[in-house]
């Protein structure tokens, strides 16, 4: 139907975690504002078992693109599959995660349309039939709300873990609609050669428990520390600018404005004073602990616990503590 | 090699937001503004490629007037050419539009090998300009590009890493390209007095619509299918408690709270 809600199904050649259906909760309860049916469509090779777990999910339809020019992620192979898809369908919305593939997919089908769209929205909402997306600018210090007056569909890209995951319902399931949509291989621009695989072992964007340690923690050392509390408690490990540009921490684990945001449910920050750069990658965070020896720290202003000390000496401390407490 | 950095001036991201209320747009022309961070690093790479390859630097930006700033700061790293899209008619740009105007800029100039941008900027934050811009041109999209691992210029062909979710994928892709970057592809060098003195003289060419060939109706305010309906300051964080005490009571109170709250497992 005309006023569906699509929502673009990501994995990577064929692997889905469930985090791939997050946005089908969302583009339910919009799908119900607007009377219509919260649809998945995904591209690849062989996704027929993913449009059935879509359809575990809350996806009343499933529209495939499926055929072995588009076994591995491409941007252009993929937007162009997208793109297809949108126009033959024009569903009124369409919603991809905020994440590079989801980004990629989003920023050119739109373009190949002819149409702007909404990036990184964390706030979705049906208001008089249009679709209001709010975002954040400058870091968070703004939310600013957008609506796409002319396009068909209304493309957002959505934050990951602004909405909550969908209930999983193994009886439900959703009717596959495969489209036959080739292109030829001579016709595309990349192709992938090999994915070196990250020694970091959590991605920081979806993760629920962040320890993250700046300038305070002294050196590169003082990280250990924090990654000993990591893993007691099941984190990954982030840092601030300042601890990546003194080369104590890799780029992909920076949280801020020139690095990563991240919506954990506990974010643990060491050393950290809480420049705005910084509290603009995390400042959404359920819970914040700041651990600082500076009571005047800008961070405390932002955490929901706060101790002033050395961290050297408080976080062993719960290490201990948790250790004792979970039995480990 | 004929390799274009797009290039944004932002506000400072210390300095005083000044918003143009009700129109959801910002009084760019109030502000201190920098070049966008991300942007250093595109700028960067685009200097790097041209000590590899040979070949010119030509610099470009969508702005107002006062966006010649970030420009003459490219001429003092001695890119080989700058360009400043200005046009009243380009005010109220969304993602699409900005990138119609920048694909015109990049079509005028013509021969475009490879095109540097930065990863997203920090005012608007969209991160997409980079992707739609290599749409509209049909140039190979390289998005979060971490590293240039080689180019064929003669044989139209580039070899990069992307920085993606759980590591680094390899992509080999057809030129011309469009390639967004993100920190720690590079360290941005800072521009000597030299150079600063010697762009502090130089004319900054301006293209209007006109000059572009770019329909008026299809930029700008006129042009955006998204408009912003709404701004509002999000309530501050409340500071929270200050847990006070022997180091042992504490670490016991705050493992309790974090415990409690059943996350950790």
């Amino acid at each position: 139907m005309a006023n569906d809600v699509w929502v673009y199904i990501e994995h990577r050649d064929g692997q889905v975690t469930p985090t791939s259906f997050e946005l089908l909760g969302i583009g339910k309860t919009l799908a119900d504002s607007l009377g219509s049916n919260v649809c998945g469509f995904v591209i690849g090779e062989g996704v027929d078992a993913i449009a059935k777990e879509a359809g575990s999910y809350g996806a009343t339809k499933v529209y495939a693109v499926d055929a072995g020019v588009f076994k591995g992620f491409r941007a252009d192979a993929y937007s162009k599959a997208a793109a297809f898809m949108l126009d033959k369908y024009k569903p009124e919305i369409a919603l991809f995660r905020s994440t590079s593939q989801g980004m990629d997919v989003a920023a050119a089908s739109a373009a190949q349309l002819g149409f702007g769209l909404c990036s990184d929205t964390i706030g979705l909402a049906i208001d008089g039939g249009k679709l209001k997306m709010t975002r954040a600018a400058f870091g968070g210090s703004y939310m600013v709300s957008v609506v796409n007056e002319k396009a068909v569909p209304q493309i957002a890209t959505v934050r990951p873990k602004a909405f909550a995951m969908p209930a999983q319902d193994a009886s439900k399931s959703a009717e596959v609609l495969k489209e036959s949509f080739v292109i030829d291989e001579a016709s595309l621009n990349t192709k992938v050669l090999e994915f070196i695989k990250s020694a970091v072992a959590v991605n920081l964007v979806e993760a629920d428990i962040i320890v993250s340690g700046g300038r305070g923690l002294g050196s590169a050392d003082g990280f250990t520390l924090l990654k000993d509390l990591a893993e007691v408690i099941g984190g990954g490990v982030g840092a601030s600018r300042a601890a990546v540009d003194s080369g104590w921490m890799t780029v992909e684990q920076q949280v801020g404005q020139t690095g990563k945001t991240v919506k954990p449910k506990i974010y643990i920050a060491c050393g950290i004073s809480g420049a705005i750069q910084h509290l603009a990658g995390m400042r959404t965070s359920d819970c914040i602990v700041a651990i600082n020896k500076d009571p005047d720290a800008p961070i405390f202003k932002a955490a929901t616990f706060g101790i002033v000390g050395d961290y050297k000496e408080v976080v062993p401390k719960l290490i201990e503590k948790f250790k004792g407490k979970l039995g480990k | 090699m004929k390799i274009v950095a797009c290039i944004k001036q932002v506000p400072d991201t210390e300095a005083e937001v000044k918003w143009d209320i009700p129109g959801g747009t910002l009084k760019r022309d109030a502000m201190d503004s920098v070049t966008n961070p991300f942007d250093e690093f595109a700028l960067e790479e685009a200097l790097l490629t041209r000590e590899n390859n040979d070949g010119d630097i030509i610099a470009i930006s969508m702005g107002p007037e006062k966006a010649m700033d970030v420009l003459r700061n490219s001429l003092a790293l001695t890119v080989n050419e700058v360009h400043l899209c200005s046009d009243a008619a380009f005010a109220g740009s969304d993602t699409f539009a900005t990138a119609t105007v920048l694909a015109a800029a990049i079509k005028k100039i013509g021969d475009v090998d490879v095109v540097f941008c930065g990863k997203q900027s920090t005012d608007g934050n969209t991160g997409v300009v980079g992707a739609v811009l290599a749409s509209i041109l049909g140039f190979s999209q390289l998005t979060f590009v971490s590293k240039i691992r080689s180019i064929d210029a003669a044989g139209k062909k580039i070899v990069v890493e992307r920085a993606i979710e759980g590591g680094n994928e390899v992509v080999e892709a057809k030129l011309p390209a469009v390639l967004s970057v993100i920190k720690g592809i590079n360290e941005p060098r800072l521009p000597n007095l030299m150079g600063i003195r010697k762009a502090s003289k130089m004319e900054i060419p301006q293209w209007s619509a006109a000059d572009l060939g770019v329909d008026a109706g299809k930029v700008g305010k006129a042009g955006s299918s998204t408009r912003v309906v709404e701004l509002t300051v999000p309530p501050p964080r409340g500071a929270g408690e200050i847990l006070k005490g022997e180091i042992e009571d504490i670490a016991n109170m705050l493992t309790d709270k974090l415990i409690d709250m059943k996350v950790i497992k």
